[in-house]
């Protein structure tokens, strides 16, 4: 429950951002079919910089390269048809993925269920209340609206990193972005960042 | 607008393959040791690159704004174990007063 009124506010805030680039529909459906933080706000982030939609849906899905990861941990304690394995897995989403290992290698897939779905619910509704809200509000940096993006990443990378090779990873990510930005189009500041990931598991793997 | 469409589609279809790939396809495989290991670090460096671009690019150049005082809260307030939600909107609040400032 604690997640779903986190979610709920900051899709809000993802309404309010994503309205003026993507009109008034598509944030919502986009938080319907992808509701996923880290990827909608990734795309818009790349949108918003007037970068182009292939660089755009790139940052999205190697922003949520890490659903690979969680998957396959989560594989063995999926049990029965092809249908429900793949509805289980369609409810992972960070905070829930998190909260449902048990510890031992293992996860509750009925306690990940219970927890995506308040957050699904706030995602949806946040989302909605954001677009409609976004129009009336004037200049939004008045509110410090554009803080929200670098706050949202912020709180996720902290969660990320957790031991020394996600930081140097981190940091690695991080300078490439200081050093390309002003060089290249928007967008591929972020995409190169994965060179970072490639050459701390190359040194330490 | 059609773009963002196209977007919103590619980001739907590629998450669920992403989310249904491991429980799905490789059962309990797992893929080589050296493809995961880069997958475990992709998010650290990915985020870092967007904290960096969110806070302080403009366009194709740097600067410094209201948007890096609201880091810098967001920072502190992560490193005291704050929620999610003061996080975020405590962060925003340090922005508007920078902007009202400056």
């Amino acid at each position: 429950m604690p997640f779903g009124i986190a979610v709920f506010a900051i899709a809000i805030s993802f309404g309010v951002l994503a309205r003026p680039v993507m009109g008034l529909v598509a944030p919502i459906v986009m938080s319907v079919v992808v509701f996923s933080g880290a990827a909608q706000f990734g795309a818009l982030a790349v949108l918003s910089a007037g970068g182009s939609t292939a660089a755009a849906i790139a940052a999205g899905l190697l922003l949520n390269a890490r659903y690979l990861a969680m998957g396959l941990a989560l594989a063995p304690s999926l049990r029965g048809r092809t249908l429900s394995r793949a509805a289980f897995a369609m409810t992972t989403v960070d905070a829930s993925w998190a909260a449902a290992s048990t510890g031992d290698g293992t996860f509750d897939p009925w306690f990940m269920v219970g927890a995506s779905i308040p957050q699904y619910v706030g995602w949806i509704f946040g989302t909605v209340i954001g677009v409609f809200i976004g129009g009336s509000l004037g200049n939004p940096d008045a509110y410090g609206l554009e803080a929200l993006f670098p706050a949202f990443f912020i709180s996720l990378l902290f969660e990320e990193v957790h031991d020394r090779r996600r930081a140097a990873a981190a940091l690695g990510g991080a300078a490439i972005a200081l050093v390309l930005t002003p060089l290249v189009p928007a967008g591929l500041p972020i995409l190169a960042a994965v060179a970072a990931a490639i050459v701390v598991a190359r040194v330490r793997p | 607008m059609t773009g963002v469409w196209i977007a919103v589609a590619a980001l739907a279809l590629g998450t669920a393959a992403l989310k249904l790939a491991g429980p799905l396809l490789l059962g309990g495989r797992l893929l080589p040791f050296r493809v995961m290991s880069v997958v475990g670090l992709l998010a650290s460096s990915l985020l870092a690159a967007l904290v960096i671009v969110e806070t302080f690019g403009q366009g194709r150049s740097l600067t410094l704004d209201a948007r890096a005082f609201g880091a810098v809260f967001a920072v502190v307030a992560l490193a005291r174990k704050a929620p999610l939600t003061v996080v975020v909107l405590g962060a925003a609040a340090v922005a508007a007063l920078a902007h009202a400032i400056s």
